[in-house]
């Protein structure tokens, strides 16, 4: 019995890694680490998706947790670009000073 | 018996001879490249510490350990003191997955000559040297200094840059040997020197080889791409701040990986452990002819010895090569040191590369790295690839 | 062992998580985030996922978390200095209350005891496998991606080119 690990746990750490990442998005206020909550939030997905795969011994969840990876680059290469325009034009990496739509 | 045949008492003695024989590498390979741009610049290079500056190292060592540890104010200290350890780390860890040789039988126990084998041993490496830019861009991070900084950026802006053709370097044999497992890697290239995948039908691997040196010359930070560490402009970029054995374990980390990065060559492009043509043709008398052509020489210099010291040492020098090369001869033994033997050239032959570019070539501007890179070595890595796979589909049936 | 194995980076990941939360300096974020993606990488190999275990340090550890670390280190904005307006406090309980209830869901309704992971169960998760259903099954999501990785690329020089006068 010891020598193996419910599949509960994983999925139980995942949404433990989700909640926090939501947690982050919600209450920092420094853009970069903003960002870095949303790819800790995709991390949590990918490893349910890993366990899922396991559960069904199926390799599309790895395919899943493969595309996942290739859209994070991409929006972190989009992303950080984005964050490095708007701090030239700024200078702050605050999002409640990014705010000139709401007046 | 039982003790001798566990897989766990094994690996501890295998790891334990390979770090030790990789630590003394570390050390010597700083003593060999001093000669080496020493004798490439008519100078004889370190000769005061021990016969021909063989004691060297050990002095260098010796300093290093006994220098004052400083802790300079204002630094980011946990973060600090993390990056020599994430540098030298990284750099000792990709060594554990490359194989030195074929199976061998030592007394009653039957192993490899390498740590463990994975299936993606290939992987494994990239992943580990992917790991290791954090300790250079978190030393320059963490000194606190403007000089370190840029070298750190500079340090993770090259690598960056430079994995890509690396890796599609990387992936153009790989499809040659359809395999990921660095063993098999080697094993796929058996049979003399046309099999291996830098002259290996559908389509030789020469410019992917040439692509991979000049990656690997940037991703060390070597000449001449060194410069997140420009002396000239910089101080000594990163590692400004560092001192004592600190400063050692980047030094340390930077010849571990280019000893990686030589082990990698040797395994992707010139046959790992493989001789280059068959034992019928002499193959196996190869290291003898070459221990005994030096003993030769130096014994013809021990007698027209152009400095006085020289008169007692090289004699010694030319003794020590005869038994060398008698020992090649011994049947017991050459099971396992002539693959030995072959993964040692190779790995040093490339390695001797790194020291005479090092000793030839000046250093490149900032914005021709990254231009060379991205506009042309890119582009040519990506040609390469899609050549050699359009190929190996073509020839696979 | 593999129980061990799951619970040690299983702390390690969350310890790191909540490090990334709660760490006032971005770069310290980012290297908590490396270590969650590090740990993450571990248990992939406990579930037979050997590729992508090396695709994660390779590509995110590797390479998107290096990005981030660049450009923390060229803004060099330093630490966060305006307190958020704290919704932790209400938030906090709130949180762990609800991940309390799925948890318990998780493991009552959905997964009996009988469903476990052992290293080895599964082996399906090698570069063969990946590659052969990434080219047959996944073709078009595979070019779709490219895609939208050259649209990456073409955005993020065109966002941070120097304007020319």
């Amino acid at each position: 019995m010891m020598n193996a690990v419910p599949i509960s746990w994983f999925l139980t750490l995942s949404a433990i890694l989700f909640a926090l990442g939501v947690a982050g998005f919600l209450f920092r206020r420094n853009i970069i680490t903003v960002f870095m909550s949303i790819e800790l939030m995709l991390n949590a997905v990918n490893l349910s998706f890993v366990t899922f795969s396991y559960q069904h011994k199926e390799v599309s969840g790895h395919l899943f947790t493969f595309f996942v990876m290739v859209v994070a680059a991409a929006e972190a290469a989009v992303g950080l670009a984005i964050i490095l325009t708007v701090f030239k034009g700024r200078s702050t990496l605050n999002i409640d000073d990014v705010n000139s739509m709401k007046h | 018996m039982e003790l001798l045949d566990s897989f766990i008492f094994i690996t501890l003695i295998k790891a334990a001879v390979v770090l030790a024989v990789l630590l003394t590498t570390l050390a010597y390979l700083q003593w060999v490249e001093r000669k080496v741009i020493a004798h490439v610049q008519v100078r004889p290079g370190p000769y005061r510490v021990g016969p021909h500056g063989l004691l060297q190292p050990v002095a260098d060592i010796i300093k290093l350990l006994t220098k004052e540890d400083l802790l300079p104010p204002y630094v980011n200290k946990p973060l600090y003191l993390l990056a020599p350890f994430l540098a030298i780390s990284m750099a000792l860890l990709s060594i554990s997955v490359i194989p030195f040789g074929p199976m061998i039988k030592v007394g009653p126990v039957i192993t490899w000559m390498q740590l463990t084998d994975l299936n993606i041993g290939v992987l494994f490496i990239l992943a580990v040297s992917s790991m290791g830019v954090y300790g250079i861009a978190l030393a320059g991070w963490a000194s606190n200094n403007k000089y370190a900084l840029i070298g750190g950026l500079r340090s993770s802006a090259q690598m960056i840059s430079y994995e890509l053709p690396m890796s599609l370097a990387i992936a153009a044999p790989l499809l040659i040997s359809n395999t990921l497992s660095l063993r098999e890697l080697v094993m796929s290239q058996a049979g003399g020197i046309f099999h291996w995948n830098i002259l290996h039908g559908p389509f030789p691997q020469v410019i992917s080889f040439i692509i991979f040196m000049i990656a690997a010359f940037a991703e060390t930070n070597r000449v001449p791409f060194d410069l997140p560490e420009a002396e000239n402009e910089l101080v000594a970029g990163f590692h400004t701040e560092y001192s004592s054995m600190k400063f050692a374990s980047f030094f340390m980390a930077e010849y571990a990986n280019m000893i990686t990065v030589s082990a990698m060559a040797t395994l992707l492009f010139l046959g790992g452990w493989m001789a280059p043509w068959p034992v019928a043709w002499g193959a196996n008398l190869v290291p003898t002819v070459i221990f005994a052509v030096a003993g030769v020489t130096a014994l013809y210099h021990g007698a027209n010895a152009a400095r006085k010291r020289d008169k007692r040492t090289l004699p010694v020098f030319g003794i020590i090569f005869f038994i060398i090369a008698g020992v090649f001869l011994l049947p017991i033994v050459q099971s396992w040191l002539l693959p030995l033997f072959w993964f040692a050239a190779k790995t040093g032959a490339i390695l001797f590369l790194f020291m005479w570019v090092r000793a030839t070539l000046p250093r490149f501007r900032y914005d021709q790295l990254m231009g060379f890179t991205w506009k042309f070595l890119f582009p040519v890595a990506m040609l390469n690839l899609l050549v050699t796979s359009f190929l190996v589909a073509w020839t696979t049936k | 062992m593999d129980v061990i194995l799951f619970l040690i980076f299983a702390v390690v990941a969350v310890v790191c998580a909540i490090n990334v939360v709660v760490q006032t300096h971005p770069i310290s974020s980012a290297l908590s985030l490396v270590g969650v993606m590090g740990s993450l990488a571990v248990l992939y190999l406990l579930l037979g996922a050997e590729f992508i275990a090396a695709a994660q340090v390779i590509v995110y550890a590797g390479a998107i978390m290096v990005l981030f670390v660049f450009v923390i280190m060229l803004l060099n904005a330093g630490a966060e200095t305006k307190k958020g307006r704290s919704y932790l406090i209400p938030g906090a309980p709130l949180l762990i209350v609800f991940l309390g209830l799925m948890a318990y869901y998780v493991q009552r309704y959905l997964f009996p005891e009988s469903a476990v992971v052992r290293f080895g169960g599964f082996t399906g998760g090698g570069p063969k496998d990946i590659g052969n259903a990434l080219f047959t099954t996944y073709l078009l999501p595979f070019e779709v991606t490219s895609i939208l990785i050259l649209v990456a690329i073409i955005g993020a020089v065109v966002l941070a080119r120097k304007e020319i006068e």
